[in-house]
């Protein structure tokens, strides 16, 4: 059975391409075939995190109007055999994901594809709900701050009113937090909202916390999905996430502050 | 970090602790608005022009809110701040 998974969030800048990125090689790394299909229109971005810009020939919206098969479409990942990318179009025609076009090609790759990932534009627009509304599991990638907490609320409550699975009374989509951006320090100095109260705010259970770092920059500079970065506390959080996703229950890591040793503190890390 | 700021930084204000009391009331009130039916914030508005017809009033001292009890009844809540008379 194939299971759609929608990384969305409702602000911007939080990490949703990131984490698609991350969370679709970290599945197929783990053997299962995999889809990262990118629904920012016009504002194509997935390529690049995924290190796959140069290799775009047909789109997403080439495929829902016919004008490209989806084999044509797919982008098999260079790093990963099981994982491909379906990239944005950059067409600036806001009406060019229909229901029917999406759920058609939703469809066909699920004939493929164990685990298909939709990497959600930001906002509450046609983009953003064509992302959500097929999925059966959703990440809500958060920052613990004020405003993408706000908006992934926002989120939830699409979730739970606009998707498929809400309009036909199915058994509703399975909401997990992915609290991104996480530094421990801060919240030890009370600047930061700490992983218990994003999770007490939004009450749905938690998949993941990726603390703030470097390595991020550092893949999207040279498109290599995060997690491929196993030497990175991020890359391994994402991991994490991952055998979470799959079932496997593992403790929390890199949430709480490292001490830092004398020779650290002189010389710094 | 020099020690002065080390000792400064103790009596800094728990900003996370007030942006959490926000999200929380924030929140809340999203949510009751969020099972509302799609007419309400039409049907508020309306209300709001209503009273606003007989007493002068700012919009933010009316308050309609719709509570869902439970799954046979809501209740729609209207509270409405009104002027002293002078």
């Amino acid at each position: 059975m194939t299971q759609i998974i929608v990384v969305t969030s409702g602000k911007g800048g939080v990490g949703k391409t990131t984490s698609s990125a991350a969370i679709a090689t970290g599945l197929a790394l783990k053997g299962h075939k995999t889809v990262v299909v990118d629904f920012d229109i016009g504002l194509r971005n997935l390529d690049l995190i995924m290190g796959c810009e140069r290799r775009v020939v047909y789109d997403f919206v080439n495929v829902i109007n016919g004008e490209a098969n989806l084999n044509q479409a797919l982008i098999k990942d260079k790093r990963c055999p099981n994982l491909f990318v379906l990239p944005a179009s950059q067409t600036r025609d806001k009406d060019a994901l229909t229901k029917e076009g999406v759920g058609r090609v939703l469809d066909d790759l699920a004939k493929d594809f164990e685990f298909i990932i939709c990497d959600s534009p930001a906002g509450i627009e046609t983009g953003a709900m064509m992302a959500l509304y097929f999925a059966d599991i959703a990440i809500v990638t958060t920052n613990p701050e004020v405003s993408s907490v706000r908006d992934s609320d926002r989120i939830l409550g699409m979730l739970q009113s606009k998707s498929k699975r809400a309009e036909q009374s199915l058994e509703p989509v399975k909401e997990f937090l992915l609290l991104t951006r996480y530094s421990p320090s801060r919240v030890t100095t009370g600047e930061m909202l700490s992983v218990e109260d994003v999770e007490e705010i939004l009450a749905i259970p938690l998949i993941g916390v990726i603390p703030e770092s470097q390595a991020v920059l550092k893949a999207s500079n040279s498109g290599v999905p995060v997690i491929m970065d196993q030497e990175s506390d991020a890359g391994k959080a994402y991991s994490d996430s991952v055998d979470r996703l799959l079932g496997e229950e593992l403790p929390l890591r890199f949430v709480t502050e490292e001490k830092k040793g004398f020779l650290k503190r002189i010389f710094g890390s | 970090m020099s020690l002065l700021d080390y000792f400064k930084s103790k009596k800094k204000p728990n900003t996370a602790v007030t942006a959490k009391e926000r999200l929380q009331i924030i929140v809340a009130h999203q949510r009751g608005e969020r099972d509302a039916p799609d007419y309400f914030p039409q049907m508020k508005q309306e209300i709001i022009e209503v009273i606003k017809k007989y007493v002068h009033i700012d919009s933010d001292q009316v308050s309609v809110q719709l509570d869902q009890n439970d799954d046979k009844l809501s209740v729609l809540e209207l509270n409405v701040t009104l002027p002293e008379e002078k």
